[in-house]
């Protein structure tokens, strides 16, 4: 097929970082004590999840040429709510879950009204609105813990295995891909998306719905942050505000997305890119526990193979023929 | 109704013919809009006609830009009304004069450069089912566009950033026949295309006029709109100074509406003082580069100029490119004063001992920092020339920058203006007058009259003759033939990155230019 070449090379970047997550994945398996094992696999799983939605969350933003840094902190926030709200009965644990999906919702919207009418710059507004969600989860969680009655009923469900092999958090993620992702990529609005990304005043003379477009943007970012959140209580069955947690994040959220193929420049790249990406530098994090290091020099090496990755995706520019390609 | 807007020396040509026309498709009454003190459209009229083509023309800064957008939704106008089959219309947004059947090519291409061709032909209304862009459906109408607009060998999943500037001038056009409209705009459409390519659309064009629509077109070439309108209304200092039917009037007498003064000849008379002995200031030996260029080879002598003729995309770019040292891999030599030099980019090009400068083809990219100002802009190529020890001398730097704007006259109300906020044709004179600040002695063009009104090209015309009796030489590529003819006193004209035919003096002819452009056999061209 003619558009076959086409495909794949919007699928590089995606490409790439799934090769490498294969190959750090290969490399922690093959030197864990335990092996390819369903529980190996599971925790790997969880953890990556956990990142996984934070990063597809920066991916919405990204795509519009703009950085949520307040992505880890509507992640604290989710985590902190949960843990009051997931209690009781499994109607009361839905609602609860409701609950924490619209304020991640609501964290969003915020974000997207500001970026749109108060015309600033995403990064600035997205530093003070996080300074305020972390507050905020502070407020209502000044102590980690849980609520009286905390219900791991559905935790224990969505960080368990399905049929005793299959990680239910993967399974989850696949589900959400399927129906959030794929349609808002085939959506007017996930063009509008792109399109606002790339080019902003081309989609502006072209009739694209450009607040619209934002708005979704920064409105699933908040809903996937949140959703984040709540896999954290899943894991932990407590919350709590912790800010180098929140930080660290959002951080490496962004990592995740320019390990993922996702252009800081906006317009080009996936959220299953940044899946792989998120996946691959858990992965690369992970490899210092099976090969015995020091933890304390895990984010020294997660930097240097971020580096290494991140060149390696630029290594196209060595073809470049014409220089001023390399700047566009 | 004010029919006297125009100046009392300028016809109104309202109601002069089609009367019986009951309702105009589209008409403007009394249209004003102000930008701070100036007067970007003063009660401007312009009555449109379903089913003829209606060329707008005028200098830059004329209003012209102005009018497109109050008609596109991109600005909305201060006074005055806008009628749509008879009913007041007014439009908040782009989009909403699109809903309206009003679709506009803009001279600033509009196009998604990460999306595909395909998306963005169908950007405005990408079709749907179960609520998801069809991608099936919206292949098939990207295609039949692309085929009516004679981009048939566009691929449409190729992204637009990796098409050239014509191609993407095509899928432009492309894009704009999707949204079927009622009213199209064409804004300078064909500035970057091919004259093949101009024929196709123009055959588009016509079709288009025959099935209905209101087709407005806006061209600085004048043979252009011979070739194409029905009716004509010209603008200066954002009044409406004229309409009249094409073909009444002859260009001479329609340039001395647009510039509201004598015509004298856009060229100015060539030298023919080259010495033809000395060693070229500039002698490229057997450039080759990746298929591209395959074995250019050239001089150029103090005094001279040196035209680069033939089809678009022929390597006449890229030999500049080349040239200027911003290709990697480039294999041949190229000579400074019959001394052979390595130039590995623009740093080296603009050294002492080679001196050479090159006004780029895209001015709001490669050639200025947009939101920087005038003075800024005009520095940053002279920086050593006007710092000390790594200062800057704001004294030496104003006395360099007041020197250049003199010369080129550049209207900019000062020098800490925002480049951005200038016409098109200042714009062009400023990347001009940032590499004359380097005192350059080869100069390189790449097209630098697109989509720039006749009064800056004349002023710009007579400046490169002015450098050239100064001893600098001189390569401009240009796609406009008259451009070649007027203004080189020889022309390369490349096929397929090669020289085919070189061009002397009064041999420098249309004919013989579009011949060996298209490669036709030597002695056919000089019947």
């Amino acid at each position: 097929m003619i558009g076959l070449r086409y495909r794949f090379a919007e699928q590089r970047g995606m490409l790439l970082a799934l090769a490498i997550f294969i190959l750090m994945f290969t490399l922690y398996v093959a030197n864990h004590p335990a092996g390819f094992t369903p529980n190996v696999v599971q925790t790997a799983a969880n953890k990556g999840v956990l990142l996984a939605l934070v990063a597809m969350a920066q991916t919405f933003v990204v795509l519009t040429a703009g950085i949520d840094l307040s992505v880890g902190m509507i992640f604290i926030l989710a985590n902190c709510l949960a843990s009051y709200l997931l209690v009781g009965t499994p109607v009361s644990v839905a609602l609860g879950v409701s609950g924490v999906l619209l304020t991640g919702l609501a964290c969003g919207a915020v974000n997207g009204l500001l970026v749109i009418y108060g015309r600033l710059q995403p990064i600035v507004i997205t530093i003070a609105t996080g300074a305020v969600f972390f507050g905020i989860a502070l407020w209502i969680r000044p102590y980690p813990g849980s609520a009286d009655g905390f219900s791991s009923d559905l935790a224990d469900a969505l960080t368990g295995k399905v049929f005793g092999v299959f990680p239910a958090s993967l399974l989850f993620l696949i589900v959400l891909v399927l129906v959030v992702w794929v349609p808002f990529r085939r959506s007017v609005v996930g063009r509008a998306v792109y399109a606002v990304g790339s080019s902003e005043p081309a989609a502006y003379m072209s009739g694209v719905p450009v607040k619209r477009a934002k708005f979704t943007a920064y409105v699933l970012s908040g809903l996937f942050a949140a959703m984040g959140g709540l896999f954290m209580t899943f894991f932990t069955y407590s919350g709590e505000a912790s800010l180098a947690n929140g930080n660290t994040y959002t951080l490496s959220s962004i990592a995740a997305v320019v390990l993922g193929g996702v252009s800081l420049f906006g317009g080009r790249g996936s959220a299953i890119g940044a899946i792989f990406g998120a996946l691959a530098f858990r992965a690369i994090g992970d490899l210092l526990f099976v090969f015995d290091f020091d933890p304390l020099w895990q984010p020294l090496f997660q930097g240097v193979v971020l580096l290494l990755a991140v060149s390696l995706g630029a290594a196209r520019l060595f073809q470049v023929r014409n220089r001023l390609d390399l700047f566009t | 109704m004010n029919l006297a807007a125009g100046r009392p020396r300028g016809r109104s040509g309202r109601g002069i013919y089609r009367m019986d026309d009951a309702v105009p498709l589209f008409r403007m009454e009394g249209i004003s809009k102000r930008y701070g003190g100036v007067h970007a459209l003063d009660k401007a009229d312009l009555v449109v006609h379903a089913g003829r083509v209606h060329a707008i023309l005028g200098e830059n800064g004329a209003g012209k830009s102005t009018l497109i957008k109050i008609m596109s939704g991109v600005v909305a106008p201060d006074e005055g009304r806008m009628l749509l089959d008879g009913q007041a219309v007014s439009f908040a947004d782009p989009a909403a004069a699109n809903a309206a059947g009003i679709a506009c090519i803009f001279q600033e291409l509009s196009l998604i450069p990460d999306l595909s061709v395909a998306d963005n032909i169908v950007i405005s209304n990408p079709p749907t089912r179960f609520g998801m862009i069809d991608r099936k459906a919206q292949q098939a109408i990207a295609m039949a566009a692309l085929e009516r607009a004679g981009g048939g060998d566009i691929h449409p999943m190729e992204l637009v950033k990796n098409l050239p500037l014509s191609r993407r001038q095509i899928v432009e056009i492309a894009k704009a026949l999707a949204r079927k409209p009622r009213v199209l705009i064409l804004d300078e459409a064909t500035s970057a295309l091919t004259a093949a390519d101009v024929e196709t659309v123009f055959g588009v064009l016509r079709r288009l006029r025959s099935e209905g629509i209101a087709l407005l077109y806006i061209s600085h070439r004048m043979h252009e709109i011979a070739e194409l309108a029905d009716d004509c209304t010209v603008f200066r200092n954002g009044r409406k100074i004229a309409t009249y039917p094409a073909g009444s009037k002859t260009d001479d007498e329609v340039v001395e509406l647009m510039i509201g003064r004598e015509y004298n000849s856009v060229f100015p008379p060539k030298a023919d003082n080259v010495d033809r002995v000395a060693t070229p200031v500039l002698e490229a030996r057997n450039l080759s580069w990746m298929q591209r260029l395959n074995g250019v080879s050239l001089t150029a002598r103090a005094g001279e100029v040196v035209g680069l003729g033939g089809l678009d995309g022929q390597g006449q770019r890229e030999l500049l490119l080349a040239l200027f040292g911003v290709l990697r891999g480039v294999s041949g030599d190229v000579l400074i004063d019959g001394e052979k030099r390595i130039i590995n980019g623009p740093r080296a090009a603009k050294a002492e001992g080679i001196g050479m400068a090159l006004i780029p083809e895209d001015r709001k990219t490669e050639g200025l920092m947009l939101p920087m100002s005038v003075r800024d802009n005009l520095s940053f190529a002279a920086m050593s020339r006007v710092s000390r020890g790594g200062i800057v001398d704001r004294r030496a730097e104003s006395t360099a920058i007041d020197r250049m704007m003199k010369l080129l006259a550049i209207k900019a109300a000062s020098p800490s203006i925002p480049v951005a906020s200038l016409s098109g044709g200042n714009q062009q004179k400023v990347v001009i007058a940032k590499w004359l600040m380097v005192e350059p002695r080869i100069i390189l063009l790449n097209d630098p009259t697109r989509g720039i009104d006749v009064g800056t090209k004349q002023e710009i015309y007579a400046l490169l003759r002015q450098l050239a009796a100064e001893g600098a030489a001189i390569i401009l590529y240009s796609t406009d033939y008259d451009e070649l003819i007027g203004c080189c006193d020889r022309v390369l004209v490349l096929y397929d990155g090669a020289v085919k035919r070189e061009l002397v003096g009064s041999d420098i002819t249309e004919h013989a230019l579009i011949a060996s452009a298209l490669n036709i056999d030597h002695q056919e061209a000089v019947a």
